[in-house]
């Protein structure tokens, strides 16, 4: 089983957020893998691994869209066990969801991998668009929101979980689909693969944390760069960001000493009961 | 020049409360384009719906088929694309519900139409404010491409009123071809309280509300007010409660008249999804909690002793009236 994991470099979403001339201020911002992507590696690895003797069956290759100093992100990401990455430097600026889309179809069409799984957004732009998009543009099945994945080997068929308002819809798809996971992807028996025992238990913590040896071993792993004319796309985003503005502050609130106040002011002040 | 498809979910021959918040954002986009809005109703019961929505809308398109009783993407989509090129449509729009999230990015795909998510407000034709940063900052795109694919956060605009009696049309599903996906079965959380996406008031517990059987007293609350029951990522997490009554970044985002966070410390994903809430009450037994940054009053308090007392003082209020 051939992996592919398109994976995005955000600035960290601790830091307080700030607007300098109508935009995001990122100087000296620390940078992340996404972490919807880092549970998309995490899924991709326990979707190929015998979680209990950590023998693997499978290849994943991790895809980033960004700039130079990405590598570092990228690296982030072998380390924790993926196999090879393609990187392909372009500014932020230059890109848009469309051509994301545009280069990683190009992309998914040379590697031929059996699955593409990824975050079901970036928690910079929370725009929850490009995996859908991408099964759109190469007419594959798709299962968004995967909070379970369960793969049957033997048929080529993943039967995965998705949150959906109201409950858990299952739905399944065939191999050549894109996966994009949710939160609860790296709960401790979220991804079945009929390879790693029933009784094993992952640390349901988040997605694994690099590993002294997996950071030794990341240094010497193929990443290869590309650049945005290699897939005849152009530096000139069709989608432009105008403005960021920060929300308006909400009024400054008030601690109430007990219940009965509590009452009295959401009844006559607030008028909300 | 041109028209606004919206596509609008439905339940037992009704628009969904959701599908109306994507109503005033199309009319007000429609205006924009010069054109009018046109309703896209697909499914198995779609015709059904159709006399509701004509109330909304100048037209209705149904595209009623027994191929289609299961919403999978990758059957709608090419019936919400065909349909955006047979209406004559430039924006094509829909709730973000868990529906609209998944298949109109698939059907801008097929469009080659850049999408603006989950929007807060129109600025212009092309321009759209949509919260980023997990609502800690606003961005205002411009989506220049042929035709526009648009998401509308559901809390951010009000429910569309009747507009008059629009005209119905049908039109043909096309060849169905769900590309080896299938449904299974949905196992949907049944309740009487309202959706968490539509309610009025909401009440939330958190971590600190240690195990399931705790919530009771806070569905007793949430009875008494007619409220939806919602959680922190935490307490579903932990299985204390169903995994959609979550609220946050994942999750639903939610803006009642009043928002209820009981036993919530209030991390930076938790507030993405309620702080749009117009009277915003905590209940913290430690003061120093990020939940009190945003609550418009706040009760430092074990919920233990609080919130019976909080059922007992409004039930008097109640009475009073």
């Amino acid at each position: 089983m051939k992996i592919l994991v398109p994976v995005k470099r955000v600035p960290d979403p601790t830091q307080k957020t700030k607007i300098k001339d109508n935009h995001i201020d990122l100087t000296g911002a620390s940078w992340i893998v996404n972490t919807f992507d880092e549970y998309a590696v995490e899924t991709a690895l326990r979707l190929i691994e015998n979680g209990a003797d950590g023998s693997k069956h499978g290849e994943i290759v991790v895809v980033s869209i960004g700039p130079d100093d990405a590598a570092k992100e990228i690296r982030t990401t072998l380390a924790m066990g993926a196999d090879r990455a393609i990187h392909v430097v372009a500014n932020d600026s230059e890109i848009d969801s469309l051509t994301v889309v545009k280069i990683l179809k190009a992309i998914v069409e040379s590697e031929k991998p059996d699955l593409v799984i990824m975050g079901k957004q970036a928690v910079d732009g929370d725009a929850n668009q490009v995996g859908q998009m991408l099964a759109g543009k190469l007419g594959w099945p798709q299962a968004t929101f995967a909070a379970t994945i369960e793969l049957d080997s033997a048929n080529k068929k993943l039967t995965v979980g998705r949150e959906v308002d109201g409950g858990v819809e299952y739905k399944q798809v065939p191999l050549n689909s894109v996966i994009t996971v949710d939160l609860r992807i790296v709960a401790p028996k979220s991804v079945k693969n009929g390879v790693t025992p029933d009784s094993h238990n992952y640390s349901g913590e988040g997605a694994r944390l690099p590993s002294l040896k997996g950071i030794m071993a990341a240094k010497k792993k193929p990443l290869e760069q590309k650049k945005l004319a290699d897939f005849g796309a152009e530096p000139k985003p069709a989608i432009e960001e105008k403005s960021v503005a920060l929300p308006p502050p909400r009024a400054a609130g008030q601690f109430v000493s007990d219940v009965p106040t509590l009452v009295k002011k959401l009844a006559d002040e607030a008028k909300a009961l | 020049m041109g028209n606004v498809l919206a596509f609008c979910e439905y339940a037992d021959g009704q628009l969904r409360t959701s599908a109306l918040a994507n109503l005033t954002a199309s009319r007000e986009i429609a205006k924009h384009h010069g054109g009018e809005v046109v309703i896209l109703l697909v499914g198995k019961g779609a015709q059904a719906a159709s006399a509701h929505a004509a109330k909304f809308a100048p037209k209705v398109v149904v595209v009623e088929s027994d191929a289609l009783e299961h919403y999978l993407a990758e059957t709608y989509a090419p019936v919400v694309a065909a349909q955006v090129k047979a209406t004559g449509a430039t924006v094509v729009t829909a709730t973000a519900t868990s529906v609209g999230k998944d298949l109109i990015p698939r059907a801008a795909a097929l469009l080659d139409a850049g999408q603006a998510s989950d929007i807060s407000k129109v600025e212009s034709a092309t321009t759209f404010a949509r919260p980023i940063l997990a609502g800690n900052a606003y961005s205002t795109v411009a989506i220049n491409t042929p035709v526009i694919a648009v998401t509308v956060r559901q809390s951010e605009f009000e429910a569309a009123g009747e507009s008059g009696m629009g005209s119905v049309s049908t039109a043909d599903a096309g060849s169905v071809n769900a590309l080896g996906a299938t449904f299974v079965k949905l196992d949907a959380q049944k309740s009487d309280r309202p959706d968490l996406g539509d309610a009025k008031v909401v009440v939330a517990g958190g971590r600190g509300m240690k195990n399931g059987e705790n919530f009771k007293v806070l569905e007793e609350l949430a009875d008494l007010l007619g409220a939806a029951m919602g959680a922190s990522r935490a307490a579903t997490d932990a299985g204390m409660v169903p995994a959609d009554w979550q609220v946050g970044q994942t999750g639903k985002i939610v803006a009642p008249n009043l928002y209820f966070a009981v036993a919530i410390s209030g991390a930076i994903q938790h507030l993405a999804g309620m702080k749009g809430s117009k009277t915003i009450v905590a209940i913290n037994k430690n003061k120093d909690e990020p939940i009190f940054q945003v609550a418009d009053y706040g009760l430092v308090a074990d919920w233990e002793k609080s919130v019976p007392e909080l059922i007992a003082e409004i039930k008097k209020l109640k009475a009073s009236r």
